[in-house]
């Protein structure tokens, strides 16, 4: 094995022939839709995402307590004229029915959601595979744009499009990361 | 702190708030949070820098800071109530952590869910709001002892580079007027006023 690594070595000195991790894909977009303002509540999956956006000074990526609050957040920022988009786990879009129908649909807020999915394709969880039950249900019983990005050449089309149609339309958007697109959690710890 | 709360004034929610937009001459932000906090906002006078929410209780600091952080050289306000700020506690870390000099809290606190019927809230009698906000990492954190105090707090919030929260004892007298609910209007509006977008 070392001496097949040593022979791929050279692969990685030209970046550009590198595949796109579905992670560098996320934070390209949203840089290039000028995506400043950026609280999440974490997800173990999100983890490399968190860190490089957090090792980027174009981003203000901070995190909340809850989601509900970071949905707050980017709400005001909008309205101050600078973007943001929330990065948040299933479970944690489960807690945020009213603030989408009290805040972010009524007042026209292009709020943008990454939802890290669990809770299916090898959940170990029988409550995390229980509230995800709950999220496409919440999502479509208030009309609200959402899709589930299963493949990594389909992802920079879904994101980028999806964000240009939040703002343009002023309407919040939910692009949900499934575990074929991210490899998901897999272990029990 | 306890004792300072004890020793506190109890005052008028309306009567402060129209205080506090007196003292705005800058084109400062105000968000006011759910209910009374933006009724009172509204009967003190509408200005095109005042957002009123009008569900998501508990979000008035939350957005209050997303202005702020968008916003960095306009002072940005956020009136809440008590039994709000209760729902959103950890937001308090949220903004101790970021510091935005250039954002003010006011809690408006009567111990009860007044527009509900009065009820109390679990904090009333037990917690102190400020003692919460200095722990959270707020240090700028303080009871306004009177309305002399509440207007010396706003104007000392408005030459300090950090975050600033003022508590207030304030009757259990609903709010003096009813916001305009329509929440297209009173987002777009704000936008306008704070420049963040221009008129078709």
């Amino acid at each position: 094995m070392p001496a097949a690594e040593a022979h791929a070595a050279p692969r990685s000195a030209d970046p550009a022939a590198q595949p796109q991790s579905w992670h560098g894909i996320v934070l390209q977009t949203l840089k290039r839709n000028d995506i400043r303002i950026i609280p999440y509540v974490p997800d173990r999956v999100l983890t490399p995402l968190i860190r490089n956006l957090h090792a980027d000074p174009f981003f203000t990526i901070f995190p909340a307590a809850r989601e509900e609050e970071a949905v707050g957040i980017v709400s005001g920022a909008w309205m101050g004229g600078v973007r943001g988009a929330v990065l948040m786990q299933t479970s944690g879009f489960a807690t945020l029915a009213n603030v989408l129908a009290s805040l972010a649909i009524p007042y026209q807020i292009p709020l943008i959601m990454f939802v890290s999915e669990r809770g299916t394709l090898g959940e170990f969880n029988y409550g995390q595979s229980l509230v995800c039950r709950t999220m496409r249900p919440v999502l479509d019983s208030l009309a609200m744009e959402h899709h589930t990005i299963t493949r990594l050449d389909e992802l920079e089309f879904i994101a980028d499009r999806s964000i240009k149609q939040a703002v343009t339309t002023q309407a919040p958007v939910a692009l949900i990361l499934s575990p074929l697109l991210t490899g998901g959690k897999v272990f029990d710890k | 702190m306890a004792t300072a709360m004890r020793n506190t004034k109890v005052m008028n929610r309306f009567d402060l708030t129209s205080r506090l937009i007196a003292k705005l001459k800058h084109e400062e932000a105000v968000i006011g949070g759910i209910g009374n906090t933006n009724f009172d906002l509204w009967a003190a006078g509408h200005r095109p820098q005042n957002f009123y929410m009008l569900g998501s209780m508990g979000l008035a600091f939350p957005i209050a800071l997303g202005v702020a952080l968008a916003q960095p050289n306009r002072r940005v306000f956020a009136l809440e109530g008590d039994g709000s700020l209760l729902m959103q506690l950890g937001s308090l870390t949220t903004i101790a952590t970021l510091a935005p000099k250039n954002l003010t809290m006011v809690v408006m606190d009567n111990g009860i869910y007044q527009i509900t019927g009065a009820q109390p809230t679990p904090a009333a009698g037990v917690a102190d709001i400020v003692a919460i906000a200095a722990a959270s990492g707020l240090a700028d954190s303080a009871w306004a002892a009177d309305e002399e105090d509440f207007e010396r707090l706003v104007e000392q919030s408005l030459s300090t580079a950090r975050p600033a929260l003022i508590a207030v004892r304030i009757d259990d007298k609903p709010g003096v007027g009813t916001t305009r609910r329509d929440p297209v209007q009173i987002r777009e509006r704000f936008m306008l006023g704070l420049g963040a977008r221009q008129p078709l």
